[in-house]
């Protein structure tokens, strides 16, 4: 297929690698986080930490948006299903993603909840027309690429008049993730953490551009590279962040220029901007409350608004207090540092954020990284 | 689950929306977020919107730093 087979050419992603052995100086260790769960994907699946060389580490962030979104939400999620008027529409992603004592959508649907897996929020919509005696619920969730569909949802059910529609708004910020990642070590008493750059995301760059990101290198010094999805186009992303580091440069620099401009989509931001507004605060699983991380409703749209509708009550409820998340979404940690990893914790019984979706940075370990692991020890006990 | 991938557009549907080819697989996605296209023109896709054109000029110039990037050793050696 045009625009993805020429960016997973297995030759050329040797030959970058190539060039970042070539490049990386001996005497550095380089610490690099990928924010985006799409990007962790396609390092562990295309196997391109195998291709780095050994001082050049990926961190795995917190862009996956199933596996930040808080228990509480998901029990909320699933009570709302079980009132018998609603019929809750979702993406399939969220179907499995375990509420409190494995409690499911999944499972609720199996008990006769009624609850749709849609494509698309006009999905959704079409539900809501066709079904006047149901109230068709949204549960909404996702960063900034998901926030314009939902949005268009609720103008489309405005100007058609909908009164049986409204959406369950958990959208969250990438920004203000990322604020959270770099200023936890002061907030939080965590350990400082030797970030030297950050993958920037590809499809929520597409909607809010580079320009962002250019608070985080006047304020932190950091570097942002926005990379593209496929596996050439995250290599080409790490060389320029090495080079940066090496030249002693910080920047956000465009690797993925072919789909993001530093303006970004300025209808979608539009549209996002007219239906919602900042949240003062929002919880994130694995790394706690964030202020200002997350949109609602603005209250011109609160006919719309689930929480309102419904009169929702938050539920509050925690991982597994032994769950690494927060250290490993940090880069503090690493999935294999856990105890409950691959014991009592796995993508079948997730206790934690990382190990939820296939993006995350555990699910990912145990499906590719374990097995590097295991053979990189007996390299070693080889080589001995 | 922010994994969205380019198409082709193969018609322009009335009320902002197309009909796109994705792997093979023909989908009617939604425009309203892109503006104007043209039959040709590559989105991403994402959740049944447009979320951006690819910039076919700008591809051509990835690919050829990506070409760039992969030889740089090579030259240096030489
Ligand atoms: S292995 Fe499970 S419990 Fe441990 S940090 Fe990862 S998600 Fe949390």
């Amino acid at each position: 297929m045009k625009h993805v087979d020429e960016y997973r050419d297995g030759k050329l992603a040797r030959a970058i690698a190539a060039t970042i052995a070539a490049e990386a100086d001996p005497t550095r260790d380089y610490a690099f986080m990928e924010f985006c769960g799409g990007h962790t994907h396609a390092i562990s699946r295309y196997g391109l930490e195998d291709l780095l060389p050994a001082n050049v580490r990926m961190i795995h962030g917190p862009g996956c948006p199933v596996c930040v979104l808080p228990i509480g939400r998901v029990d909320e999620a699933i009570e709302l299903a079980k009132n018998p008027d609603v019929t809750l529409a979702t993406y399939a992603d969220l179907m499995r993603v375990p509420g409190s004592r494995g409690a499911s959508l999944i499972k609720a649907k199996a008990a006769g909840a009624d609850i749709r897996m849609v494509y698309s929020t006009l999905d959704a919509i079409r539900i809501a027309e066709e079904r006047p005696d149901r109230q068709v619920v949204f549960f909404a969730i996702g960063f900034e690429t998901t926030t314009p569909p939902s949005a268009m949802a609720v103008k489309l059910a405005e100007a058609r008049g909908l009164t049986n529609f409204s959406i369950f708004c958990n959208h969250v910020l990438t920004p203000s993730a990322i604020r959270a990642i770099l200023e936890a070590p002061k907030t939080g008493g965590l350990p400082p953490v030797r970030i030297q750059g950050f993958l920037g995301p590809s499809h929520v760059s597409a909607i809010i551009g580079t320009k962002p990101y250019d608070t985080f290198v006047a304020e932190f010094a950091q570097r942002i590279v926005v990379s593209g999805f496929e596996p050439l186009d995250v290599m080409q992303s790490i060389l320029m962040l090495l080079r940066q580091v090496n030249e002693g440069r910080t920047a956000v620099e465009n690797q993925y220029i072919r789909a993001v401009t530093p303006e970004g989509n300025r209808a979608a931001q539009a549209l996002v901007d007219e239906v919602f507004e900042l949240r003062d605060s929002f919880e994130w699983r694995g790394l706690g409350a964030i202020p200002h991380s997350a949109l609602r409703l603005r209250e011109r749209y609160a006919t719309f608004d689930a929480e309102r509708r419904f009169a929702m009550t938050p539920i509050v409820a925690s991982d597994n207090p032994a769950c690494e998340c927060g250290t490993i979404l940090i880069g503090a940690k690493q999935p294999a540092d856990c105890r409950l990893f691959g014991t009592v914790c796995t993508p079948e019984t997730p206790m934690g954020s990382c190990m939820v979706s296939s993006e995350g940075a555990c699910a990912a370990h145990w499906t590719y990284g374990r097995f590097r692991d295991r053979a990189r020890a007996s390299a070693g006990r080889a080589a001995s | 689950m922010c994994l969205a991938i380019p198409a082709q557009v193969r018609e322009i549907l009335p009320d902002g929306m197309a009909r796109v080819g994705l792997d093979g697989v023909v989908k009617e996605i939604s425009t309203a977020l892109v503006g104007d296209l043209a039959v040709g023109d590559y989105v991403i896709v994402h959740v049944g919107f447009a979320l951006s054109k690819i910039d076919a000029v700008e591809a051509e110039r990835t690919l050829a730093l990506l070409a760039e990037a992969a030889g740089a050793p090579a030259e240096a050696m030489a």
